[in-house]
């Protein structure tokens, strides 16, 4: 590396000027959730105060809509773990006819537009008679839910080799012994780091939910809905702020586990 | 005695690809036994034939007169050497050669001993807490042999065990497999598509093409009296002629003509050189003799024709082989 691979000034306060335009509005949810003021939007805030986190702890409705998201986001992910991580099995592992197609198809629900799952979820449940309940919201989550394991362990499926399944079984270990000395220390963090992020999708999933709940609130739905009835406005805030510890701690996490995971080979070639 | 491993006319289809077709094949009790071919001939399939990864379409294979069709690997007194270790990347080097005994239920102190036993084995005492990641490609390729060796099988597969390692290593890794397997009293089955390498290191060699063995006997023989042309051009590049321009034989029928066999001769019959390759120890001539191409080795003392000229060569016609097999 040369002494001179400084960036310019000007390249210096675009990326500054990026990053704020970027955070600043994240920061603006952080600083109002201590406001005094709890009707409006005030700049700047005319005072600060802690009590909006008691008043948000003590209101049963965010408790119950913060409930109804974990529930729908674990069992969500529980589901994609369990589906994603098989047919990420028989895509990597093994040749089929139609193979590439099916990954493709995979991939497919969380390429096209939130809307457009969410409609179809919607007509295909009313065509069957199903009653919209917190069961149609976890399928709907599941279906980018699955996207998100598939695509984790699919890529650990590929880098660890075939060949320390062989050697396995050559040693003397049966499937299920393979399966869990072998296969599941080699892809644990990826499935980790897949079902975490699938998690932090689910909790924070507006358009889908729309579609597919009945009268079911979800934390995202109760913060839409309390935005258009100004009351106790701060309570939203702290709630975005639980929200996004929720969501970020999760993701942060996933990265760091796969980074990680880069060196798990036993490669091929 | 039994023999160790038997094929009876195996075959192993992949839809219209004969991987291995119709192979009849015994493999000794005791012996060094390499499969030699170059990659798409067989050689692999075979190996795996015998581990259990494959199962054959047709033919019944026999370990130690056992029919083995349809026992899974797990099953089988068999233990394999892969091409690059596959050694488990989440587990150090005890863990690695200790997992056989491991999967069979064996204590931790027991196994981690036992360990340690096979390590040494194979000179690496006091590795067993390294990462496989922390090694060199020869010190994976002990682990790997070590691991092996642990469930104590009757046969020991190798899979190309040296086609990682460079030239010096590779040779040294040679010797040691060979004492190693001379020690133990095991069956060794080695994969190789370096000739050099059957051919010093094993008591017998078959020799793969196409999904058959074209060949089999020991490393004089091929080197020798090769079968086929395939054979005679593959194992140690022989100079494939026609019977009667070699001087033996008759028409239709090929030999097979060392290129240390070829000397010059200022009696012999006139060639047109058409390479020269100075190899420090020889010469290597490249020939053009009525028409069909020819290689030389001229020790380095002699003097050689340039290219372009025309060089004087004869054989010893006692040197010829005269090839049973057309094809």
């Amino acid at each position: 590396m040369h002494s001179d691979n400084r960036s310019p000034l000007a390249l210096k306060l675009a990326a500054f000027g990026g990053l704020f335009f970027l955070l600043a509005p994240i920061a603006l949810i952080f600083l109002y959730a201590f406001s005094t003021e709890e009707k409006s939007f005030q700049w700047p805030p005319p005072g600060y105060t802690l009590k909006w986190i008691g008043v948000t702890l003590g209101r049963a409705d965010v408790w119950e809509a913060m409930a109804l998201s974990v529930k729908v986001a674990a069992i969500s992910t529980i589901l994609a773990l369990i589906l994603g991580t098989l047919t990420a099995a028989a895509v990597a592992r093994s040749k089929f006819f139609g193979r590439e197609t099916i990954s493709l198809l995979v991939i497919l629900p969380i390429a096209l537009p939130g809307i457009i799952t969410g409609i179809s979820l919607r007509s295909a449940f009313s065509l069957l008679d199903i009653p919209f309940s917190t069961w149609t919201i976890v399928l709907g989550h599941a279906t980018f839910c699955i996207v998100i394991v598939y695509n984790n362990a699919v890529a650990r499926f590929r880098r660890t080799s075939g060949a320390l399944i062989d050697a396995a079984m050559d040693l003397g270990a049966d499937g299920v012994q393979t399966f869990r000395l072998v296969i599941l220390p080699n892809i644990a963090t990826a499935l980790l780091a897949g079902g975490m992020l699938a998690f932090a999708l689910s909790f924070d999933e507006v358009i889908v939910t729309t579609f597919t709940a009945g009268n079911q609130t979800t934390l995202p739905i109760w913060m839409l809905e309390e935005l258009v009835r100004p009351r106790q406005r701060p309570v939203t805030n702290v709630v975005a702020m639980a929200v996004v510890l929720v969501t970020v701690l999760p993701i942060l996490a996933a990265y760091y586990l796969t980074k990680d995971g880069e060196h798990t080979a036993g490669s091929d070639k | 005695m039994t023999d160790a491993v038997t094929f009876q006319g195996v075959s192993r289809h992949f839809g219209p690809v004969k991987a291995v077709d119709a192979v009849d094949l015994s493999i000794r009790d005791g012996e060094f036994f390499a499969m030699l071919g170059p990659s798409g001939s067989g050689k692999t399939t075979c190996l795996r034939l015998i581990a259990g990864f494959e199962q054959p379409t047709a033919g019944h294979i026999a370990i130690f007169g056992e029919r083995a069709e349809g026992v899974p690997p797990y099953l089988r007194n068999v233990n394999t050497v892969f091409q690059n270790y596959a050694l488990f990347p989440h587990m150090n080097v005890r863990e690695n050669v200790a997992f056989g005994l491991r999967v069979k239920g064996v204590g931790k102190a027991e196994r981690h001993r036992a360990a340690e036993e096979a390590l040494e084995l194979v000179e690496l005492g006091g590795y067993g807490h390294r990462r496989a990641g922390e090694l060199s490609g020869g010190q994976r390729q002990r682990v790997a042999l070590a691991r092996a060796l642990i469930n104590k099988p009757r046969v020991v597969l190798l899979d190309e065990p040296l086609g990682a390692l460079d030239l010096k290593l590779r040779e040294q890794m040679q010797e040691e497999l060979r004492k190693l397997q001379r020690a133990l009293g095991l069956t060794f089955v080695f994969v190789t598509h370096d000739q050099d390498e059957a051919l010093s290191m094993a008591d017998r060699v078959a020799v793969f093409a196409e999904g058959k063995i074209q060949q089999i006997g020991t490393s004089e023989d091929i080197y020798r009296c090769p079968n086929t042309r395939f054979v005679a051009d593959f194992v140690g590049s022989s100079n494939v002629l026609p019977a009667d321009l070699a001087g033996v034989g008759r028409a239709g029928q090929w030999a097979s003509l060392r290129p240390e066999d070829v000397v010059l001769d200022p009696a012999g019959r006139e060639a047109t050189v058409t390479g020269r390759f100075f190899h420090g120890r020889v010469t290597k001539l490249s020939l053009d003799l009525a028409g069909q191409s020819l290689t030389a080795l001229i020790p380095a003392r002699e003097d050689t024709p340039d290219v372009g000229e025309a060089a004087r060569i004869s054989w010893d016609p006692a040197r010829v082989h005269l090839m049973e097999r057309e094809a």
